[in-house]
């Protein structure tokens, strides 16, 4: 069982919602749909869902082209941003509606009812009618609702985006568990490159429409195509910095240099784009070959128990995420220290080159 | 206390001139025509129900009643078929020229009803849809129509999309669609235009009256058309007045809650 797109394309008015996107998803798969808002993970999967036909490009499902079949005859479950339910009908109803809509007798909906409402913790709920629930409990329920029916295509929305941070976190590690032993697609889009992360599986990154990348989540985050990937899947987005390689050694400006290192030994001299995660730059060197590099505050932002410090030096600026609150004035001079093992290296045409090795213990 | 209580008679006193021509109404259906001529009396000195008799025994005035209501409902029906499928394609979907035949819907309500009077006339005589209800019935629609097209529009645009599509994911038909999910989840929106499409037809006299001459005849024209050889029975008259303000008050009553709602959405 797999599902397929083949050079998916919808244009609508002449702007391309989704460009000639080819991907394959198998059954019982994990997939995350990453990128930034109009990204066109929302249009992706209404092509998936057959909500919208595609302008090019075919759907086969199992080897059979779906492209033009109604939703209707489709067995296939969407789980909204916004919190979707029927308002007239009780919880038990909302959740009950596939079932009874396939005819199916009623003491075996009884029972799918109860089950997936146990499985969500919303069984003390379901006399009760949706308005009269809670944000999470609604969701819940639109939930219950499209996995009560066994789809075989299950696709969530930005689901958790309007639930407050805990719920998203509970929520969040309950949906990976109730997906483990399912023999559905599961695709689910965020713009979060963290809980792509959490929740595993297969990620795809897409961009303008377009899948940059595709592939099983810890390679997608190691090994970065290109810099559009690299940023896209980093929170904050990776540090880029025009820099060139010489024969001994690596240079961002006159005054930020090192000798070339045995991994970085392979390197052809010329110009390259280097990247850094934010949370690899440090405020003191952990590793004697650290690359130091004089910078100015230009912001400092905290955020709860971490500080997002951009600082800028006269070739290029930077984002560092350190742990800690820490104030500093902007414009302050200070040298911030980078890994020099955790550089990847792209070239002028933004193609990786070069992927740090996983060394030291911080991880990549 | 005391700025309540000026409160509390300002508004007893807009209540009083508010209702006094209800009331004056309501007291001549009580008195005898004598009573009224004769001089000024603030209620029924010699109380009767005479006139009432009157109405609800004498075929012509109450066949008044039963066909404006006749005339009414069967526009209030038609009204709601037509433009419920109407309001939701106009929310749902983009076509040409779509915003256009919107406004033009809206157009037809700003000619006066007089302007449409001899077209009609004409037409219904040749066609022989004359004195019969569905004529008052159709030429109402044309104002009421495009009223609860834009009425309900509003009300459905309120509704998104996602709504439609879960219901065709859950495996849902249009039409079932339609019937049991979309139209709960509006009917404050069909209450609002089922009560403006009534009040227009119920109201309205010069259509009514110009397209009508025995079988159709609305209570509106009878209530003109009083003046007997012993002069106007204004006991009767006012008995019959008082009688068309309650299905007002009745349908009022009923809707009162969902009107605050449509007004609260601008459509109103």
């Amino acid at each position: 069982m797999s599902l397929t797109l083949e050079n998916l394309s919808r244009i609508v008015d002449g702007v391309d919602y989704i460009r000639n996107a080819s991907l394959t998803f198998e059954a019982g798969s994990f997939n995350v749909l990453l990128g930034r808002t109009l990204a066109g993970k929302t249009s992706l999967m209404r092509l998936m869902a057959g909500l919208d036909k595609p302008t090019e490009g075919r759907l086969i499902y199992n080897g059979e082209d779906v492209t033009g079949q109604s939703v209707q005859r489709r067995n296939i479950s969407m789980i909204y941003q916004q919190f979707i339910n029927y308002p007239n009908l009780s919880v038990y109803e909302n959740i009950a509606s596939p079932l009874r809509l396939a005819k199916m007798p009623s003491s075996e909906i009884d029972r799918r009812v109860k089950e997936t409402a146990a499985m969500l913790r919303i069984e003390p709920l379901l006399k009760r009618f949706p308005l009269e629930l809670s944000g999470g409990q609604q969701q819940r329920t639109a939930m219950a609702r499209a996995l009560v029916k066994d789809a075989t295509l299950v696709l969530f929305d930005e689901p958790l985006v309007n639930l407050d941070y805990k719920l998203r976190e509970e929520l969040r590690a309950e949906l990976r568990d109730l997906f483990r032993e399912r023999q559905c697609i599961a695709v689910y889009a965020t713009t979060e490159a963290n809980e792509a992360l959490a929740l595993g599986g297969t990620t795809t990154l897409l961009h303008q429409g377009q899948v940059v990348q595709s592939g099983p989540v810890m390679d997608v985050y190691r090994k970065p195509v290109n810099t559009l990937a690299a940023q896209l899947f980093s929170e904050p987005p990776m540090n880029l910095i025009r820099g060139r390689v010489s024969d001994t050694e690596l240079s961002f400006d006159e005054d930020t240099r090192h000798a070339l290192t045995q991994e970085l030994a392979d390197l052809q001299p010329g110009e390259y784009w280097f990247g850094i995660r934010p949370s690899h730059i440090a405020l003191k060197p952990a590793n004697d070959d650290d690359l130091e590099v004089p910078v100015q505050v230009a912001l400092s932002e905290i955020s709860g128990s971490e500080t997002f410090m951009h600082v800028e030096s006269r070739h290029f600026e930077m984002v560092t995420q350190l742990m800690g609150v820490h104030q500093y004035h902007t414009g302050a001079p200070i040298s911030v220290y980078l890994p020099i093992n955790k550089l990847f290296v792209f070239d002028t045409h933004e193609q990786l080159v070069h992927t740090p090795s996983q060394v030291s213990g911080r991880g990549v | 206390m005391k700025q309540a209580r000026s409160k509390n008679v300002g508004i007893t006193v807009f209540i009083i001139l508010l209702l006094t021509p209800v009331y004056w109404l309501l007291n001549m259906s009580f008195k005898t025509n004598q009573e009224i001529l004769g001089g000024l009396t603030m209620w029924p000195e010699n109380f009767t129900l005479q006139n009432y008799v009157v109405i609800f025994t004498d075929p012509s005035w109450y066949n008044g009643y039963l066909n404006s209501m006749a005339y009414v409902t069967i526009n209030v029906i038609i009204t709601l078929l037509v433009a419920l499928p109407a309001a939701y394609a106009f929310s749902r979907y983009k076509f040409l020229g779509d915003k256009h035949l919107f406004f033009w819907l809206l157009s037809n309500r700003m000619a006066p009803p007089a302007v449409f009077l001899l077209p009609f006339f004409q037409l219904y005589s040749s066609i022989g849809l004359f004195d019969t209800h569905i004529a008052v019935a159709l030429a109402h629609c044309l104002f009421n129509v495009p009223l609860a097209v834009w009425i309900l529009e509003g009300f459905m645009k309120g509704v998104p999309r996602e709504y439609d599509e879960m219901a065709y994911i859950d495996g849902y038909s249009f039409p079932k669609f339609f019937v049991k999910v979309f139209l709960p989840m509006i009917r404050s929106g069909i209450g609002v235009t089922a009560f403006f499409a009534f009040m227009f037809s119920w109201v309205e006299l010069l259509l009514a009256r110009t397209l009508t001459s025995v079988d159709a005849q609305p209570i509106g024209a009878i209530m003109t058309r009083t003046i007997g050889a012993s002069g106007i029975d204004w006991g009767v008259l006012a008995a019959a007045g008082v009688l068309t303000i309650i299905p007002g008050l009745l349908v009022i009553w009923f809707v009162r809650n969902h009107v605050a709602k449509g007004f609260a959405l601008g459509r109103v």
